[in-house]
């Protein structure tokens, strides 16, 4: 039975293989053309980008939220996946903590799966697997997985890193009851898409829709924030409101598949420390938080 | 070989009735209506069948294709009450074994957690898993089933609860986990009556297993001192107890008549780190085996000690794709001492063993097809194990798993090329249920 052994290494040498050559392939830069008027850099547009980015990853300084998401397939079936969420901000644009705690469904409830994000180098990931009580580091590269399966990558969940992108301000935009900016931002480096087409409401600065172009220029992936509310923090004079999406999806066009995200119930600063991302949560959350 | 005792086995279908009207009525409407606090019930069915393809048969023209053919019911209870910060567990299986005819129950895990400040306590029968290796083990010395994980059973079986009281403390400066199992559990080695084996007493069939007693001297003690440096899971591990795979001691080598099935002292000393490193997570891990009862290695029938190291590297490969790679290796100590006192007509095994191994894993169609390839490769034993697998999510309460488990070697005396005429296909499919409480 020598046949399984010279399988393994055929198999081996082929992604290896495979593997170097996607290497090659993403560090040579898109080769798409871009539009003259949109090549160079609008430095307004970079910074309604950046003030965006802040007020939908980075409201207030932490974060609590049941979340539901749906996958949905061209025929309408439907996968749910129920999870709590935690954010821990250590600093507005800067480091950040991720906690997620799995409801549903069966095969990964209990599961916990903790990032701390770091924009500018590789996050660290952590996954709890309470079958076999084993925590584990697992390797990700943030531009290309997508999350639990869903049409939404690491990336559309915790933040791109704004200078990643050039950014130009194309128009201003009535999109539905909101005044919008237009902007476009076209990959530096290799992505999943050579350009995203943004529509920023010019007073809550939240992505209300986002097109995704493939390297055919074509449109493959459509973002939609479908109810916004305003979440109110704290009482009285001190009160502050943060316009939240409450309901999102992401549609990929090409395929007729798409997640849609609600957020069940959220709250913001509710004194979340730096500790409590930790092992040891991961193992045994508070009740407070999952129940 | 032996065969671990966590099964309660026998004509106990009504010992199962009894189980699942337990565990269902253990959430009912009054529960909540006092207040005394909130259940949630989950739980799956699982059919898992394996067979051979080698057409080889344990025990001549008696023995079977089948290594495995079942039906589970897992019930997943957990119960906490209001305003402490405390939990109850309860995962158990009923299952036919439609091999032997029989209905067995298997405690999977049954404990009550409890928090105190920094501490968290948990008592009770509880699966514990140590180390960063990937189905290779250094310091993790808690009981294992191999028999589920050369059969297709999921992976979680290959885990074994251990009996004891485990007691957490969190801090910044380090974290601590000790465990002390006063009952002792062997691993759960495949035997002759499913698998065809390599057995150098096979003539001999009166085995007499002597387990450690139930002391209060011989209860395990499991330590883990463990923190993050930048990112870095870096643990020191100590363990004192018992080998957990048995020593053989005929009673005579030239002419044996009985064996005698003993567990020898055993003491594991190491540590292990984990951190992202070149694009990827790189793990390392290392550990010396202590044999108590035979440190100068002069019993041939004690394992000798041995030094222990892995080192493994992961990354991700291109979207929903994986690629992990180790490096593990067992070095003998006392090595000519063992060669002086092996009996003749036994096996020498070498000084240094080592293996690599290999997982392939790949999803596709939004992970609701799972591929994956795992196979380990030892060089110095020339021998090897190739687990193919490929599972399909139908929805999210149904899912089915085919795979393989291919064995061989250039002798049929090493870990692996002792299963070689073991090839086996299995399916596996499950079907997950469950309510939660308030």
């Amino acid at each position: 039975m020598r046949s399984p052994i010279y399988l393994a290494v055929a198999c081996t040498l082929a992604f290896g293989a495979l593997a170097l050559a996607k290497e090659d392939l993403d560090s040579r830069p898109s080769r798409v053309a871009v539009p003259r008027t949109a090549r160079s850099a609008s430095p307004d547009a970079a910074s309604i980008i950046e003030k965006s980015q802040r007020a939908f990853y980075y409201a207030a300084e932490d974060m609590k939220a049941l979340v539901t998401m749906a996958l949905i397939d061209k025929d309408g079936n439907r996968r749910t996946r129920v999870m709590t969420m935690l954010r821990r901000d250590e600093r507005d644009g800067g480091n950040q903590k991720y906690f997620v705690y799995f409801h549903e469904p069966g095969d990964v409830r209990r599961m916990v799966f903790m990032v701390w994000k770091y924009p500018d180098r590789e996050d660290t990931r952590w996954l709890f697997i309470p079958a076999v009580d084993l925590i584990r580091q697992i390797a990700a590269d943030d531009k290309r997985s997508s999350f639990v399966g869903s049409d939404f990558t690491y990336e559309d969940v915790s933040g791109r890193d704004v200078n990643a992108d050039t950014h130009a301000l194309l128009r201003e935009e009535h999109l539905g009851a909101r005044n919008t900016h237009v902007i476009q931002s076209v990959p530096k480096a290799a992505a999943d898409y050579t350009k995203r087409v943004s529509w920023v409401d010019t007073e809550n600065l939240l992505p209300v829709k986002e097109e995704y172009y493939d390297a055919q220029d074509q449109l493959f992936r459509v973002f939609t924030a479908d109810r916004i509310e305003d979440i109110l923090v704290g009482e009285g004079q001190a009160a502050t409101t943060f316009p939240t999406v409450m309901t999102r999806t992401m549609t990929n066009v090409k395929t007729g598949h798409r997640t849609e995200v609600t957020f069940d119930s959220i709250a913001y600063n509710v004194g979340l420390k730096d500790e409590d991302f930790s092992e040891r949560r991961m193992r045994r959350p508070p009740s407070d938080w999952i129940r | 070989m032996a065969v671990a005792g966590n099964r309660w086995p026998g004509r106990s279908i009504p010992g199962a009735l009894v189980f699942v009207w337990v565990a269902w009525g253990a959430c009912p409407p009054p529960l909540h209506a006092q207040g005394t606090g909130n259940v949630e019930i989950h739980g799956f069915l699982l059919g898992t069948y394996a067979g051979r393809t080698t057409g080889v048969r344990p025990g001549g023209e008696d023995g079977g294709d089948f290594l495995l053919g079942e039906q589970r019911l897992r019930l997943d209870l957990t119960a906490w009450p209001e305003a402490v910060e405390a939990a109850l567990r309860f995962k158990g299986d009923v299952f036919h074994d439609a091999l032997a005819g029989t209905f067995e129950l298997d405690l999977r895990e049954a404990y009550v957690d409890y928090t105190a400040g920094d501490f968290d306590f948990r008592l009770g029968r509880q699966i514990a898993s140590w180390g960063v290796g990937d189905l290779l083990f250094i310091n993790d010395v808690f009981p294992k089933d191999w028999v589920s994980f050369f059969s297709g059973r999921p992976l979680e079986y290959l885990k074994i609860g251990a009996d004891g009281f485990r007691t957490r403390y969190s801090s910044n400066v380090a974290n601590m986990e000790l465990l002390l199992i006063p009952f002792f559990e062997p691993d759960n080695l495949p035997t002759p009556d499913r698998f065809v084996l390599f057995d150098p007493l096979v003539s001999v069939q009166t085995r007499d297993e002597k387990r450690p007693a139930t002391t209060y001297t011989n209860t395990e003690l499991a330590l883990r001192v463990y923190r993050k440096i930048a990112a870095v899971d870096v643990s020191l591990y100590a363990y004192r107890g018992f080998w957990r795979t048995p020593a053989l001691r005929p009673d005579s080598f030239a002419s044996p008549t009985r064996v005698a099935v003993l567990y020898p002292h055993l003491s594991v000393y190491g540590m292990s780190a984990q951190g992202s490193a070149l694009r990827g997570v790189l793990s390392f891990e290392t550990g010396y085996y202590q044999s108590r009862d035979d440190e100068d290695g002069v019993d041939s029938t004690i394992p000798n000690s041995q030094a222990r190291v892995l080192v493994g590297y992961q990354r991700q490969l291109w979207e929903d794709s994986n690629l992990a790679v180790q490096y593990y290796a067992e070095i003998m100590q006392s090595h000519a001492a063992y060669r002086k006192v092996l009996p003749a007509g036994y096996p020498a095994q070498k000084a240094y063993r080592d293996v690599i191994t290999l997982r392939l894993e790949q999803s596709l169609e939004h992970q609701t097809w799972k591929l994956s390839l795992m196979s380990f490769y030892s060089a110095s034993d020339h021998d090897y194990l190739v687990q193919p697998q490929a599972s399909y999510t139908f929805s999210d309460h149904l899912a089915a798993t085919v795979g393989a488990n291919m064995f061989g070697g250039r002798r049929d005396w090493s870990f692996f090329g002792q299963f070689d005429a073991n090839d086996n296909v299995y399916l596996s499919v499950r079907f997950d249920f469950g309510r939660s409480g308030s």
